[in-house]
């Protein structure tokens, strides 16, 4: 049999190969190195890896092409998005490798241990956590980095994979409350699993549809190309194409947690550590709404009459049930594990408006909310008790009286959640709103700012009990953080507040990158 | 529109209008960053940048004078630009914005100056300063900015700030709860305001002021009347106006200052100052003006009748301010030359509203925080000052000759009389009905606080004069509160031109001559009506009353009203959510596995949290989304 390759263009696919070979290098250092030494060679290794891998994006900075056969497109919202979760990525790393705060670091040195054993109990005090943790996480970002670039069902499916895993494993790490990490992991990992399953029946079914379209060319096919010609061009039976699109739009809807989807966000979230969970919220929903914005945009573009309506179902009861379940949560990390799943559904808006600014629109909110929500869950690391983080809220009670600071940097982010002008939440649903309207979308939009109305609340009743109320006498603590934490939380403000208040170079960025290779 | 709109381009000292708002601004982020640092002069810091603003906006005034055009326009920035969106940070420095400004800052020094000896005894009063400047910023990017998403800048900021100030004392529950009434309240009318701003950029594709001014006429008249009316729906929730009046009244469980400057003077008029500044498009469509008159007229009467049976010192300034604002409201409404009239008023409340609401913030400094005017009575002997300023601002606000309220409430009376056809008669009884109860409720309240026997709690013995860094700005206030209205009603009026326009003069129904005899006729049987029954005190405690009183007592029943329609539903709906997604699915797993087998034992284990009862709600979801696909195909294809 004669097997041809595809040519490949690895200057094109540089990041990718640049983090996963870092990852690789990693589970060598994890092998060699002693472990004291560890620590600092995989956070400075995972370091390098996310600058080497943004400078390589930025040298492909005016790429647009395919390559791998059709499996990988290079394009301008490929470029943005790696961009994305690379700057947000790194961002996550330095708040996984902050040590100072919690002494060893936020992960458990041994996974396997038995909860509540002598040792576990010992290696929750002191012992130095795992750092398998960033090969982890390095595999994820390039994952994702696969993800947003995947130009056929496969290769998308292989890279969600690739990307799930690690984070599954994650979960399951947390140095305190170790049950509710592991059990977080567990219902990850199961419904992800589920979640998979109805994207790999999507994915076989359009693949049917294909077929059946074929017509003159030999066959069907899974890459984007060949089903938009299918779309298009096909009189076959489209039973067959709505069923498989439904099915991979669940998959997707799984990850960017969108109701009914959503059910796993707040345990997980809740359950796994403070920076994984900050990682997960900003980098997984880049990812994930990368990769849903290429089906949609690219593959079903011909369809988006008939997968708007519903799709814009899905967005109407993502931001209510965000929304006003956000208004009943009492712990600040499934608060926050809501307002993903409200965001989600703003997202899912200025991804529907099927237009060069429902893309540019949709890919700055992405950026704009993944600095915010890491700024966030960086803050909630800090607030302690003997028992690690404080995350009731009523513990957060008159915490704006023992640390002015940090309660008035957590004020600005809660103000930008809840999209109040000058921040970046406002512009970037000022934006999403308008892209929408634009495209004809004007009950999405109705139904964005009732909700986003709704949602305010529970983040000033945050503002207000920290500001206004007397610290009891169970308001935890402030660490102070150390340098890798405060990094992060500053690049976080600081993007919140430059793109709430001069947003315009970012959207412009976006606004260039705005178009797919087809 | 006749004419175009169009603005000239800053220069010179009113290129630095961006002052107005940064300086406030940098205040407040100074008094509230620094933390304790800053609390022994942090107070001082707040007076000082208002008061600076104050002379900066006086002298922008006298150069914006000396323009031909009157109305300068400053872009700082592109802020969002997105596809055909295009959003300036800019200001818009005109007439209409400059008497705003000197309102805002001028009032708002002096309320900041009293603030400082009446929050003297508060542990939190350097923050409170830093959310009051925050407060003033807010408000001066409202009424500055040069298109709508910046006045909605402004908008949410003074919402933020209000909301804040209203919960300040948090730890009376009380506070709480109004803080959260204003902020849902609030929030319906936000909400009406910012579908109204993408109406115009899905329509006109534009949010500049001038682009949306000039493009309106072009408008299909549905588009107007809901733009109008969203826009309306905004300038009530945020102006306490029918049918979102009643977080108002309730939003005086703030410190005295704070209700004087923000629900008194500046903030809750920003209502009225959206109706004005968009008069262009309100003045396309007459159902709209009707709508807006109804509004004001209702709610006038509302708030006077509502007025009538409260107890509560500031309660009943509160119901007065929702009764004078629906004055403003009317006049905005009728349209023409009668725009003028109400900023005038407007402009005049501002001080005789914040002068009294300084007032009964000294009764309370002086009797430990007692609110209930049936435990006030001959105060005028112990408090000289607090009882003469006081004393003013009420024959302002009855509208007596020649105090100001008598020059900016009476030509809005005879211009509701002035509408061509019967309505005149309804909008214009309506209106001089008003200003005979209006001299009711504030005489009952006057005689009762300063006149009459002592009712006093049994702990206070000898009530004191505040001290002068309280009484100086009451002084003051009190002065503005007898000759403003006279000094401004016609030079503000021709000052205003460039912005409302010329009104056609229309001739009232009754002769101006018979309108201001009834009115004042009907004031002096209202103040003395008032003065006869309340000069030897009143019943301690509250007295069985007829229906009218009660629903009077009862607001109206509009809280009910409210309870009912909106609250119990939407506890109804979270509940049902927080059920559905923590309970639903997995109780009907758990009841399904209890009654397969038998054991009710296993009801106990119903708890949230298992894997397959999430697996179960995504199959569901899943099953419902193919349908849902599947549906809209075959639609399609039948």
């Amino acid at each position: 049999m004669d097997l041809k390759l595809p040519p490949i263009d690895y200057a094109a696919l540089a990041p990718i190969l640049v983090l996963f070979g870092a990852s690789c290098l990693g589970i060598l250092v994890e092998a060699i190195l002693p472990r004291a030494r560890r620590h600092l060679a995989q956070l400075v290794l995972g370091l390098l890896a996310v600058v080497g891998a943004l400078v390589a994006v930025v040298l492909n900075a005016h790429d647009r092409l395919v390559t791998a056969g059709s499996a990988v497109a290079i394009d301008g919202p490929t470029l943005f998005l790696q961009g994305a979760i690379l700057v947000l990525g790194g961002m996550g790393l330095l708040l996984i490798g902050e040590r100072s705060v919690q002494r060893g670091g936020e992960f458990v040195a041994h996974a396997a241990v038995t909860v509540g054993s002598p040792e576990d109990q010992r290696q929750a005090a002191d012992e130095g956590g795992a750092t398998e943790v960033y090969p982890l996480t390095l595999f994820a970002i390039s994952g994702m980095l696969l993800f947003v670039a995947a130009n056929d069902l496969l290769t998308m499916f292989i890279a969600l994979e690739v990307f799930s895993l690690p984070l599954y494993l994650l979960c399951a790490l947390a140095r305190r409350r170790r049950l509710l990490s592991q059990e977080a992991a567990l219902k990850y990992f199961l419904l992800g699993s589920y979640a998979s399953a109805f994207f790999l029946f999507g994915m076989a079914l359009v693949y049917g549809f294909t077929v059946g379209a074929g017509g003159t060319t030999s066959g069907g096919g899974v890459d984007f190309g060949t089903i938009r010609t299918a779309v298009t061009d096909s009189d076959a039976s489209e039973v067959l194409l709505f069923a498989g699109l439904a099915l991979l739009s669940i998959g997707l809807l799984f990850k960017i947690a969108a109701a009914p989807f959503h059910v796993w966000t707040p345990d997980v979230y809740q359950g796994a550590p403070t920076p994984i969970t900050g990682f997960m919220a900003a980098c997984t929903k880049v990812a994930a709404f990368g990769g849903l914005l290429r089906v949609l945009h690219v593959a079903f573009s011909g369809a988006s009459w008939d997968f708007t309506p519903v799709l814009g179902g899905i967005a109407v009861l993502t931001m209510l049930v965000g929304a006003i379940l956000a208004v009943t949560q009492t712990d600040i990390k499934r608060l926050l594990a809501y307002s993903s799943v409200a965001n989600a559904g703003y997202l899912l808006v200025g991804a529907l408006a099927i237009s060069k600014d429902g893309l540019s629109s949709t890919m700055f909110y992405l950026v704009a909310y993944g600095f915010t929500v890491l700024a966030a869950f960086g803050v909630v690391t800090l607030v302690r008790d003997a028992d690690g983080e404080a995350t009731h809220l009523s513990r957060w009670a008159g915490l704006g009286r023992r640390s002015p600071l940090l309660a008035g940097l957590f004020t600005f982010l809660l103000l930008a959640f809840a999209g109040i002008p000058l921040t970046s939440g406002f512009t970037s649903k000022f934006a999403v709103f308008g892209a929408a309207l634009d495209a004809g979308q004007s009950w999405l939009v109705i139904a964005g700012v009732l909700t986003s109305m709704i949602l305010a609340f529970p983040y000033l009743r945050v503002v207000v009990m920290m500001w206004l109320s007397e610290p009891g006498e169970s308001t935890p603590t402030v660490s102070l953080p150390g340098g890798l934490t405060t990094t992060a939380l500053a690049i976080g403000v600081l993007a919140t507040l430059v793109l709430g208040v001069a947003p315009a170079p970012l959207l412009d960025l976006a606004n260039g990158a705005a178009e797919f290779v087809r | 529109m006749e004419h175009s709109v169009e603005y000239a381009h800053a220069t010179g000292l009113l290129g630095s209008v961006w002052l107005l708002v940064a300086i406030p601004l940098v205040s407040a982020a100074i008094l509230l960053l620094l933390g304790r640092r800053a609390d022994r002069w942090g107070h001082w810091l707040g007076v000082a940048s208002v008061g600076a603003i104050f002379v900066l906006g006086l002298s922008y005034f006298f150069s914006l004078r000396g323009l031909e055009n009157r109305s300068v326009e400053l872009s700082l920035w592109d802020f969002i630009a997105i596809g055909n969106l295009h959003v300036d940070f800019g200001l818009l420095y005109d007439p209409l914005a400059a008497v705003f400004v000197l309102l805002i800052t001028g009032v708002g020094f002096l309320i900041h100056l009293y603030a400082v000896g009446y929050m003297s005894h508060d542990a939190g009063r350097r923050k409170f300063f830093g959310f009051f400047n925050l407060f003033v910023a807010a408000m001066l990017l409202l009424v500055l900015g040069n298109n709508y998403v910046m006045l909605y800048v402004g908008w949410e900021g003074v919402g933020l700030a209000s909301y804040l100030l209203i919960s300040f004392w948090q730890d009376r529950p009380s506070a709480a709860t109004a803080g959260k009434k204003a902020f849902l309240m609030n929030r319906v009318g936000d909400a009406g305001l910012a579908i109204a701003i993408f109406i115009m950029f899905a329509t006109l594709g534009s949010t500049q002021f001038a682009d949306v001014f000039n493009g309106a006429s072009q408008l299909a008249g549905g588009t107007v009347l809901a733009i109008g009316l969203l826009l309306l729906l905004g300038a009530a929730g945020k102006s306490g106006q029918f049918p979102l009046q009643a977080w108002l009244p309730d939003a005086m469980e703030g410190p005295t200052p704070v209700s004087a400057l923000i629900h008194a003077a500046t903030m809750v008029t920003a209502g009225v100052y959206l109706i004005a500044r968009s008069n262009p498009i309100f003045s396309l469509d007459p159902t709209l003006q009707t709508v807006v008159v109804s509004v004001g007229a209702l709610t006038l009467l509302m708030g006077c009748i509502i007025g009538a049976a409260k107890d509560d010192i500031k309660r009943v300034l509160a119901w007065s301010t929702v009764s004078q604002i629906g004055y403003m409201f009317l006049g905005v409404g009728l349209g023409g030359g009668a725009y003028a009239l109400a900023i005038i008023h407007l402009l005049a409340h501002g001080f005789f509203k914040a002068n009294m609401f300084l007032g009964a913030g000294s009764v309370m400094h002086g009797m430990k925080d007692q609110v209930d005017i049936r435990r006030f009575g001959g105060l005028a002997k112990y408090m000289k000052i607090t009882w003469i300023t006081f004393g003013l601002g009420w024959l302002a606000i009855i509208g007596m000759w020649p105090f100001s309220g008598f020059f900016t409430k009476e030509p809005i009376i005879v211009e509701a009389f002035a509408r061509d056809d019967w309505t005149a008669w309804l909008y214009g009884g309506a209106a001089l009905l008003g200003a005979g109860l209006t001299a009711f409720y504030m005489t009952r309240l006057f005689v009762l606080t300063f006149h009459g026997p002592k009712r006093w709690t049994e702990d206070i013995e000898h009530p004191h004069e505040s001290p002068a860094i309280m009484t100086v700005p009451l002084i003051l206030l009190g002065l503005g509160s007898v000759v403003a209205g006279g000094l401004m009603a016609t030079p503000v009026a021709s000052w205003l031109t460039p912005v409302l326009g010329h009104g056609e003069h229309h001739e009232p129904v009754l002769s101006h001559t018979v309108i201001t005899v009834l009115s004042l006729l009907l004031t002096v049987l209202g103040a003395g009506l008032a003065w006869m029954l309340f000069r030897n005190g009143t019943a301690l405690v509250e007295q069985p009353a007829g229906p009218v009183v009660r629903a009077a007592r009862r607001n109206l029943y509009t809280d009910a009203f409210n309870e009912t329609v909106f609250e119990k539903p939407g506890i109804f709906l979270t509940r049902a959510l927080v059920f559905l997604d923590n309970r639903g699915i997995d109780g009907l797993v758990n009841a399904l596995a209890a009654a397969v087998g038998g054991g009710s034992g296993r009801l106990r284990r119903l708890q949230t949290g298992f894997v397959r009862s999430y697996a179960m709600s995504m199959l569901t979801g899943a099953v419902l989304v193919v349908a849902a696909f599947l549906a809209v195909q075959l639609g399609w294809l039948a």
